[in-house]
């Protein structure tokens, strides 16, 4: 086998509360190839989230830790781009100024001004969004936006693609067409992208690996899927593929049954939502 | 109006003629009139009110103002203001004349050019006070929008200064006025003074008592910036600077202006107060000498200069207004 790009080994998380600490993560190991697709599922307050943090360095792991190339992630940085769920482009920014604001950060030294502008115009083609190069977030759909941030981190050249819920807040359709870009993207770049995910299909359809995650508190890897579908795959011919129909299966077995969360239904009226049970309280320390 | 703005096929007259009666549809014309409308008849009403109840109030002075007296001695004051300055301008033109002579007689004379000595009118008065009260305005958006970018960027430095803002905030003008006196004599001591003694007490006391809204505004809006925005930040790994420059600052525009324009509006009213107090030039000044001088038209007078105050308060309001849409990301 060959060096893994990506490792996390024996990361624990804990967040301080006024009731002691509260571990998130316990014991999260992880090996991730160069070009890989993986996504991590799990129900909501399991910590997809902060594993995703931590490989961005966004949090920093109290046990354990994440290793890129061979160096240890302690801070954040452009190698490792997140996109966000909801976009996070600067609303003062064009489309074109908000992927200069990284362009210029990253390649400043390394590229010239004109180079630089066309890596800009480059990344806003391949997710077709040069014709709104001139459009400040708030004029577009959030389809659209959500475009342009996956262009902004492309255009980093990270050597790994972190998307947190990236499609979570799109309506079906646009989700299915985003879905397909991003599929093309990877195909033509092949980045190594570490994917957050609520849907199942969306799962089985664009990753390598699907690793699934239990319940929190103290989550880690329940199952590592491995997702043998040749690519490009077709959502419409995948629909009846007797393989993808299993591997579906395959997931939603483990999130409906091995790890099927109790919740409780609240009754119908003159009752407090049930908001206080450990796993939401996982999901808020998760998002903080 | 999108009526001008959206481009047509048709040409010719036909054309024009439509343009024309969208323009004047029944909507369009209530509209517009129910915006001009409705204010002008609020003042109609307020002006009947003032004019019914003003002679029922008995001063020493008279009875109290109506519109038509104040009126009448707001053209007084313009005609004092147009007959100072052509007085003015005739010292001016006699004092070259007569230094052009002796010059003439003796080439090595030394001439003496003298200031006009005449009283300011009360619209010199009013340049005064815009003069003071901007240059206290400035001063003080100087000091408060990067202190408040420091307290909102760190909350242990917030919390510490905190309990000072919260005290420091209320205080009154008059409460300020004689130590800033005080400090400014002593400490402002010049054979040739670049700046009158009365003109920084007052701007001073206007800065002390305005900078606090912008100060509080721009902390909280600083640290109310998205967190998304901020994690993309240390993706991007953007130096302090940057980082202030371009993900700090333009996100707290919106709450800077609030504060801004809330701060200009205390600025004016504490430079009246102050300037009446401090006997400084400007319209509280004005407002102090009419109200010594106890003469039948100085409640008029006195009247002219409120009215002066409110409209030139809502201007300054207005303009920061138009700035803030200018500056602004979200307007």
């Amino acid at each position: 086998m060959t060096k893994a790009h990506l490792e996390l080994t024996g990361v624990e998380m804990a967040f301080d509360t006024p009731k002691g600490p509260f571990v998130a993560l316990d014991n999260v190991g992880l090996k991730i190839k160069k070009g890989e697709f993986v996504s991590l599922i799990g129900h909501s307050g399991c910590g997809k989230s902060t594993v995703l943090n931590i490989v961005a360095g966004l949090l920093q792991a109290t046990k354990g830790g994440c290793v890129l190339d061979g160096h240890e992630v302690n801070s954040p940085g452009p190698e490792r781009a997140v996109v966000f769920q909801n976009h996070a482009l600067m609303p003062w920014l064009t489309v074109y100024e908000n992927v200069e604001l990284a362009v210029q950060q990253v390649f400043r030294k390394s590229m010239a001004k004109q180079e630089r502008r066309d890596w800009i115009h480059h990344n806003l083609e391949l997710v077709n969004m040069a014709h709104a190069a001139n459009k400040r977030p708030g004029e577009i759909s959030g389809g659209m936006a959500q475009r342009v941030g996956i262009a902004r981190a492309l255009a980093m050249k990270p050597s790994v693609l972190l998307m947190d819920e990236p499609f979570g807040a799109l309506d079906a359709l646009t989700r299915a067409h985003l879905q397909d870009s991003l599929m093309d993207i990877q195909q033509e770049l092949n980045n190594t992208v570490i994917m957050i995910t609520h849907d199942v299909d969306e799962a089985v359809l664009l990753s390598d690996r699907i690793i699934m995650m239990t319940n929190g508190p103290a989550a880690t890897v329940g199952e590592d899927l491995h997702i043998d579908l040749p690519r490009p795959r077709n959502r419409v011919t995948l629909a009846d593929d007797p393989t993808y129909v299993h591997y579906r299966q395959e997931v939603l077995k483990f999130l409906y049954e091995k790890q099927r969360k109790l919740e409780h239904i609240a009754p119908r009226r003159g009752s407090q939502p049930a908001e206080t049970t450990p796993e939401t309280n996982s999901a808020q320390a998760a998002r903080a | 109006m999108s009526t001008l703005t959206t481009p047509t096929s048709r040409t010719g007259a036909s054309g024009w003629l439509k343009l024309l009666a969208d323009r004047f549809t029944g909507a369009e014309l209530a509209q517009g009139g129910k915006q001009l409308l409705l204010p002008t008849i609020g003042i109609l009403i307020f002006l009947g009110f003032w004019h019914l109840a003003a002679p029922q109030v008995d001063t020493s002075l008279g009875t109290f103002p109506g519109p038509a007296q104040v009126w009448e001695q707001g053209g007084q004051l313009w005609q004092e203001h147009a007959n100072q300055r052509a007085r003015a301008d005739q010292f001016v033109t006699m004092q070259e004349e007569r230094n052009a002579r002796i010059l003439a007689d003796n080439p090595e004379a030394e001439v003496k050019i003298r200031d006009y000595p005449g009283a300011p009118t009360f619209l010199d008065q009013v340049v005064t006070s815009l003069i003071t009260v901007l240059a206290g305005f400035i001063l003080a958006t100087i000091i408060a929008v990067p202190l408040g970018i420091v307290f909102g960027l760190n909350r242990y430095f917030q919390a510490a200064v905190n309990p000072l803002i919260q005290i420091f905030k209320p205080v009154s003008p008059l409460a300020w006025l004689p130590l800033v006196t005080m400090v400014v004599s002593a400490t402002y001591v010049s054979d040739d003074p670049m700046f009158e003694k009365s003109f920084l007490t007052s701007m001073i006391t206007v800065t002390l008592c305005s900078l606090w809204p912008t100060l509080i505004n721009t902390s909280v809006g600083v640290a109310a910036v998205n967190p998304d925005l901020l994690n993309v930040s240390r993706v991007l790994r953007l130096s302090f600077w940057t980082h202030v420059r371009r993900v700090v600052l333009p996100s707290s525009v919106p709450m800077i202006f609030t504060g801004l324009r809330v701060s200009l509006g205390i600025a004016w009213m504490v430079l009246i107060a102050a300037e009446m107090l401090a006997q400084s030039p400007g319209l509280g000044k004005f407002v102090w000498d009419e109200f010594q001088n106890g003469s039948s038209q100085s409640l008029s007078r006195i009247m002219v200069a409120v009215l002066a105050i409110g409209f030139i308060g809502f201007l300054l309001d207005r303009i920061m207004l138009l700035i803030q849409k200018k500056v602004a990301w979200n307007e």
